[in-house]
């Protein structure tokens, strides 16, 4: 099961980001954890500049922009 | 460049459409046309350029150039350039902040970044070509990065680093450099341009909407406020025009994108250039939503501290723009 993190803090591209995740996921029955981390101090740990971060088993795919629904699609079935 | 554009909104407007050139409805839409083209053409080749130049100087690795060796008063400069190609988004300016005062960059210098990153981008270079010509437009970037070294080298000189909150001065004391490079090879330019143009449309796309409104409401304005109308209000002569201007444009929180267009209509029907500029880079640079975002890292005190340098920078350049332009 892939572990997927949305770092950023609760902006409209960060909550889209989510959103095209769940949607991927959905579009391709891939079997996914999915976590939302919204604290910024939490958010540090992972030493990222600019958000929203897409991360998959703690690797980060997508920094600073919204990863659209195709991307993750073949983030996660790659 | 853009003369056929105008021919085309003309032939449009007033031929296809067959509204009288002399009408309001005429030049309303006849405005709106011209604009929302050309500033759409120019929005792509603005974003698309600084997108190549933000690809080879990606935030971190302007952070570890910044914190690579001491610069003496450079870096103030780096920073404030450098925010300028990187295009911004106010949630981002935490981590941002975070990432580079743990780094070990000055506290001065990381705040140059962060005023220079939202006031001067992609999107605010592109409307100004578009709306006030090159040379406005040059005046505007200079004078942003400027301005962004000045409010940072006061503010760092003022040593508020105990102003910080607990955690993010836990953070500073345990600074350390970023890690080394993991970057791997350097992708050649043509492997780039994908990503890049995703990048360009993303922004292009994300800004459509707001610059479609704004430039509708300038073309309304255009159409049906007469010429010269805002001169009896607020004219040169009057010192209390840009601090008004700025103050009143710091709580609105708006993108350049929505701001210019109106602004352009403003200007033309008489508010100086200086004092209209000076509105729109504290619309920009300065917003409400940014300030209870910037809580989270600085104490009221400093963030009052923070928002009253960069407003009264602001209104000095206010005043200079108006003595030059």
């Amino acid at each position: 099961m892939k572990q997927i993190k949305v770092l950023g803090p609760g902006c409209a591209k960060c909550k889209t980001t989510y959103n095209n995740v769940l949607q991927a996921i959905k579009e391709t029955g891939v079997e996914a954890e999915v976590t939302k981390i919204e604290d910024i101090e939490e958010m540090m740990k992972y030493d990222v500049l600019t958000t929203p971060v897409l991360m998959i088993d703690e690797v980060v795919k997508v920094k600073g922009r919204v990863a659209d629904i195709s991307e993750i699609k073949e983030f996660l079935t790659a | 460049m853009f003369k056929w554009t105008q021919q085309f909104a003309d032939w449009l407007i007033y031929t296809v459409f067959g509204l009288s050139a002399e009408s309001h409805v005429g030049q309303a839409l006849n405005f709106f046309v011209f604009d929302t083209i050309k500033i759409f053409i120019l929005l792509a080749m603005v974003t698309f350029i600084m997108g190549i130049i933000n690809s080879y100087f990606p935030i971190e690795k302007v952070r570890r150039f910044l914190t690579k060796r001491r610069w003496y008063g450079l870096d103030y400069f780096l920073a404030s350039f450098f925010g300028t190609i990187t295009p911004f988004c106010s949630c981002s300016s935490v981590p941002l902040f975070i990432g580079f005062v743990k780094g070990g960059i000055p506290l001065g210098v990381t705040l140059a970044f962060l005023i220079s990153s939202p006031l001067v981008d992609a999107v605010s270079v592109a409307i100004f070509i578009g709306m006030f010509g090159m040379k406005t437009a040059i005046i505007y970037v200079v004078s942003g990065i400027v301005l962004s070294m000045i409010a940072g080298y006061i503010l760092g000189r003022m040593k508020m680093e105990h102003l910080l909150t607990d955690w993010v001065q836990q953070i500073i004391q345990n600074k350390q450099k970023p890690e080394e490079s993991i970057d791997g090879k350097p992708q050649p330019f043509m492997q780039r341009l994908p990503g890049i143009a995703k990048e360009a449309s993303g922004i292009v796309k994300g800004v459509s909407l707001y610059i479609l409104i704004g430039i509708a409401v300038g073309g309304l304005m255009h159409g049906f406020i007469p010429t010269g109308f805002f001169e009896a209000y607020i004219s040169k002569d009057n010192p209390f025009a840009v601090p008004i201007a700025v103050l009143l444009g710091v709580p609105m929180y708006s993108n350049a994108a929505g701001v210019l267009p109106v602004l352009q209509v403003l200007v033309q029907k008489g508010i100086p250039l200086g004092t209209a500029i000076a509105f729109s880079m504290a619309v920009v640079g300065l917003s409400v939503p940014e300030g209870l975002l910037l809580k989270k890292v600085m104490t009221g005190k400093m963030l009052a501290i923070f928002f009253a340098v960069v407003a009264a920078c602001i209104i000095i350049s206010g005043y200079l723009f108006n003595l030059i332009l």
